[in-house]
């Protein structure tokens, strides 16, 4: 009610005017019936009335909520101040647009990463469940997640009472052709156990799930994703129910998962059941690890009490099977978590890295008001003895830097739509890219980012502007007014805590970049410059026995090597730096037996052809390579990695000795070479290798191809391509780059991460600058008379530059000694995303102080020549 | 409120709203005829200040204890008249029953007859 009679004061005044008009009417016709005469009649009746402007005024200040009416009033003059100084208006606003809008777009990608919930049922109560190994070995990086082997997840599910229910799912690729071997496609995909998707919460969309029956070694059904069922089948629902070819083999189309269901990511294509294609001793393994556990939690059942049911299975386990990988503990994480692995620590940084940015661009804007504040002293002054309260006019500077931050939001939301856009295509890692987007509870985000940032920004400007030592400006001549001594300290603090925010920031970047570089440049241990390097996958089906597959290989190799521009030609299992490509473990025949407790030996196994090595030009250190003899029955020969043999054959000869490896067809293998390390992933600790020949049939699929070539290796990609088509047109060939490029892949996130800290840190940098400049320039323009003063008593010029410049320069580094403190303690928190970088490496220190001194030093450089330009007389007579 | 005190004609805060209703009870009239009534029934004891007739009125009108619509006065004008609302009936009956009340409770304490005089008297200084 009051709402609206304060929108219609104006009607309700007229009102009024009219009211009041007829009493003086009605009084005057009274007076005059009384015998008055007119004139008097009307004088006697505006007396008894009173003043009609104040009657109008009490109402209408009844009407008026006195604080809507201060607020707009506060508006419009904060407003026009603003108006009236476009440039710093301006460059406060554009400083907001980037703070806020690198804020908000990181949030909103931390928010649709981390937090958001995922479309299924009671997500809340899912969590994965992983091994743990206790040994120092698998702790040494701090993460400690082993995927399940099949049979402990079988024991977990049966033994335990504590869940509602546990599912498993498996990685997995096929070949994917249609009925009538249409285009082959190399398909990412996924085996899911048949309770998974009940479990999850997930219907089909079109036709079922998997049904129990089908979740069999030889089991032929398949969902498709709602991508593969759009992109290959057209989105017709007629595909449910008919059958598809993987590797070769018919599967029928049981239904298709909805387009919401993109876990546990968007490249998945179709689902097959857990235990499909599956070899039915494998199930048996309680030493196989791949198996990824989810679990629902019963509502009765805290997490704690059903993991320890879980526990206690697994320990039994472990203790049944000492010699053998069997974990001794389980650990769950939650569902959120689990699908950000890895990019979950830089997010985070990268959010501290802007958070420390907004800091710093409060404290410029504060800065830049508190030099208006000054400008503006003898009209803040005036307007106090005119009677505003204190708090008045704080509300209204703080109306100034809330209008900036709202701009500065505005724009800001603007530009994070673009750059969460630029950062879901751009951070490849990133887990349900499709899904970031700025929504409502982003904007909330952004709202109260706007307020704490106006609040943070304007509430010291206006504080000190409006204390009692601003009104001394009144008394005192404005010589003296100027020198006000706590608003340059306070000016001078700001901005050591500006510069401080700055090196914190450009140290971390430093790290990452110093250690991102170093990732770059680190030493695989084979050649990769000029390779190029693609895989396939020989389908079992058509490749039933080791002699075909060797037949294929062989073919292929030798057609390889007659390319021109061919040097060399490598196939194996897998190439240095492509990552994990399966790791078993082994005893030493001639060793004595291990004791209960000891660590398990284990390294990489890898088969590789007898060209492998001097194609890659991996160093044999000892003993030889494979030849072509060493294929089928005849090969018991296995060669290791120099690691290997430092680490188990300490002072020993290792050539002629036997390794026994229990998974691998429980056989002996006698070492007949030794070769140099190469990393199988960049940026992780080097592990020891066996590798086995390619052509003893025992690798089941998934080969990789390495080209080495005179000249740019992606020209001859298409040469190799018409060569395999040649042998096989239905072999579909996938990850075709050269080696630098897969390399280069797997650091992708380092990259991206150690690039947007360092183009942060760069902004704050000149932001930093430019605060330094601004509040040195202000400090000299406040002090023209003085310099004068000093001039025409015989200061010289370079005493004045001096002066000025070590003015300057205090508050720089002071705040680079506070924040070379700070990022000392600080970035031990990054420690874990160093490669072979130390948190306190000098070099980055040095860097970044050396740079920092450069800059402080050129934006103080300015206001300090000005100054020593300055004409004494004029300086003088300004006054 | 009022700046400008004359003699020991203000009123006691707060009894301007009940006797504005208390006028209306015998019906619909408009400002001047509002201030005129309180006037001549406290034998031009009481002066009702235009500086707080309006902004009562309107406030009364704010709570819905009066409503108002544009008439024709007696002398034919374009007048503003205010009508007691049901709800406007019940509040002046609380409000009288509460200076009733209080001017027993008054009196008591002053001894009966000293009452009158004086209470309108000590209006002044609240």
């Amino acid at each position: 009610m009051s709402l609206f009679r304060f929108f219609h004061r104006k009607r309700s005044d007229a009102d009024l005017r009219e009211e009041i008009d007829v009493y003086l009417a009605e009084e005057t016709a009274e007076n005059i019936a009384r015998g008055a005469k007119p004139e008097e009649a009307r004088r006697q009746a505006r007396i008894k009335l009173g003043n009609p402007r104040s009657v109008r005024e009490t109402l209408w200040q009844q009407n008026t909520l006195s604080v809507l009416d201060k607020l707009g009033r506060d508006v419009k003059f904060a407003t026009r101040t603003l108006a009236r100084t476009p440039g710093f208006s301006l460059i406060a606003i554009g400083v907001m647009v980037l703070c806020i809008g690198a804020t908000t777009s990181l949030f909103t990608v931390v928010r649709s990463v981390l937090l958001r919930p995922l479309p299924f049922r009671d997500p809340s109560r899912l969590v994965m469940l992983y091994e743990h190994f206790r040994d120092a070995r698998s702790n040494q990086e701090g993460f400690n997640y082993n995927t399940v082997s099949p049979a402990d997840y079988r024991d977990w599910r049966m033994q335990t009472h504590g869940f509602e229910d546990m599912a498993g799912w498996r990685w997995d690729q096929s070949n994917l052709t249609g009925e009538h071997g249409e285009l082959p496609e190399l398909v990412s995909s996924r085996g899911g156990s048949w309770n998974l998707f009940p479990l999850l919460g997930v219907h089909a969309f079109i036709g079922r799930t998997f049904t129990e029956s089908e979740d069999r070694p030889d089991g032929t059904a398949v969902m498709l994703t709602w991508n593969l069922f759009e992109r290959r089948f057209g989105g017709d629902p007629a595909i449910v129910g008919k059958q598809i070819h993987l590797d070769g083999k018919p599967f029928t189309v049981v239904g298709v998962l909805p387009q919401s269901f993109t876990y546990p990511d968007a490249k998945v294509q179709l689902w097959v059941t857990y235990e499909s294609g599956l070899p039915p001793d494998l199930l048996q393994h309680h030493d196989y690890h791949f198996t990824r556990v989810v679990a629902r939690l019963r509502p009765d059942v805290s997490l704690a009490s059903a993991l320890s049911q879980v526990e206690a299975v697994q320990y039994r386990l472990h203790a049944q099977y000492l010699n053998a990988p069997v974990a001794e503990d389980v650990v769950p994480r939650t569902i959120n978590d689990d699908l950000a692995r890895d990019v979950k620590k830089p997010l985070l940084l990268l959010m501290c890295a802007v958070a420390c940015m907004l800091l710093i661009g409060c404290l410029n804007v504060a800065n830049l008001l508190v030099a208006r504040g000054a400008a503006r002293q003898k009209e803040v002054a005036i307007r106090g003895a005119l009677g505003a309260q204190r708090l008045t006019l704080i509300r209204g500077q703080l109306m100034e830097s809330l209008l900036i931050c709202v701009a500065g939001g505005a724009g800001g939301v603007l530009l994070s739509m673009a750059a969460t856009r630029w950062m879901a295509h751009a951070w490849k890692d990133l887990p349900s890219a499709e899904g970031i987007q700025v929504d409502g509870v982003v904007l909330g985000f952004a709202c109260a980012l706007v307020f704490s940032a106006a609040l943070l920004a304007g509430l010291l400007p206006a504080i000190s502007s409006t204390g009692k030592a601003a009104f001394a400006s009144l008394q005192a001549s404005s010589r003296t007014a100027s020198g006000n001594l706590s608003r340059v300290t306070l000016r001078k603090a700001l901005l050591t805590v500006e510069i401080a925010v700055t090196v914190v920031l450009l140290i971390g970047a430093g790290l990452l970049l110093r250690s991102f570089v170093r990732l770059h440049s680190a030493d695989v241990g084979c050649v990769t410059n000029n390779v190029l390097t693609l895989n396939y996958s020989l389908p079992a089906q058509k490749y039933s026995s080791p002699q075909k597959a060797n037949a294929f290989n062989e073919m292929l190799l030798e057609k390889l090597r007659a390319l021109p521009g061919v040097h060399a030609v490598a196939l194996g299992s897998s190439l240095p730096g492509e990552g994990n490509g399966g790791d078993d473990m082994f005893t030493i025949k001639e060793h004595p037996a291990l004791k209960p407790g000891d660590v398990l030996p284990d390294a990489l196994t890898i088969w590789v052809d007898p060209g492998y090595f001097s194609a890659l030009q991996i160093p044999s250190l000892n003993g030889r390579a494979f030849t072509s003899d060493d294929r089928l029955d005849r090969s018991k020969k296995v060669i290791i990695s120099s690691l290997l043999a430092r680490q188990y054959f300490p002072g020993e000869d290792p050539v002629g000795k036997t390794l026994h490896v229990p998974a691998y067809n429980n056989g002996d293998y006698e070492i007949v070479g030794v070769v140099g390390d190469t990393l199988w992933q960049v940026g992780k600790p080097a592990m020891p290798a066996m590798y086995f020949p390619i052509l003893d049939g025992g690798l089941e699929k998934g080969q990789s191809l390495a080209i080495r070539t005179d000249s740019d290796p992606l020209a001859i990609s298409v040469p190799v391509q018409k060569q395999i088509a040649a042998l096989d047109p239905e072999l579909p060939v996938s990850n075709v780059q050269t080696m630098q490029q897969a390399i280069g892949d797997s650091l992708g996130n380092a990259s991206f991460s150690a690039t947007l800290v360092l183009s942060f840190a760069v902004l704050s940098l000149v932001l930093a600058s430019v605060g330094l400049y601004g509040v040195l320039s202000y400090l000299m323009t406040q002090r023209t008379t003085e310099l004068g003063v000093r001039m025409a008593l015989g200061a010289q010029r370079d005493q004045v530059l001096r002066l000025i410049l070590f003015d300057g320069l205090r508050p720089a580094i002071l705040g680079l000694a506070l924040g070379s403190a700070a990022s000392a303690g600080i970035t031990q928190l990054i420690r874990s995303m160093l490669y072979d970088t130390r948190p306190l490496d000098p070099t980055v220190y040095i860097a970044v102080i050396f740079t920092l001194l450069v800059v402080a030093t050129l934006a103080c450089m300015i206001p300090a020549w000005r100054a020593s330009r300055l004409d004494p007389m004029q300086a003088l007579r300004a006054e | 409120m009022g700046d400008k005190s004359q003699s020991g004609a203000e009123m006691l805060k707060g009894t301007l709203d009940m006797m504005i209703l208390r006028t209306l009870i015998t019906g619909d009239a408009h400002g001047h005829t509002i201030a005129k009534v309180i006037e001549r029934t406290s034998e031009d004891v009481l002066e009702v200040e235009q500086g707080s007739l309006y902004p009562a009125l309107h406030r009364l009108e704010d709570r819905g204890w009066v409503s108002s619509y544009w008439g024709a006065s007696e002398n034919n004008r374009k007048a503003k008249f205010y009508r007691l609302t049901a709800v406007g009936r019940k509040q002046l009956v609380r409000e009288s029953n509460r200076w009733r009340q209080m001017t027993r409770a008054i009196g008591l304490v002053m001894g009966e007859q000293a009452m009158g005089d004086e209470a309108t008297a000590d209006g002044g200084t609240r």
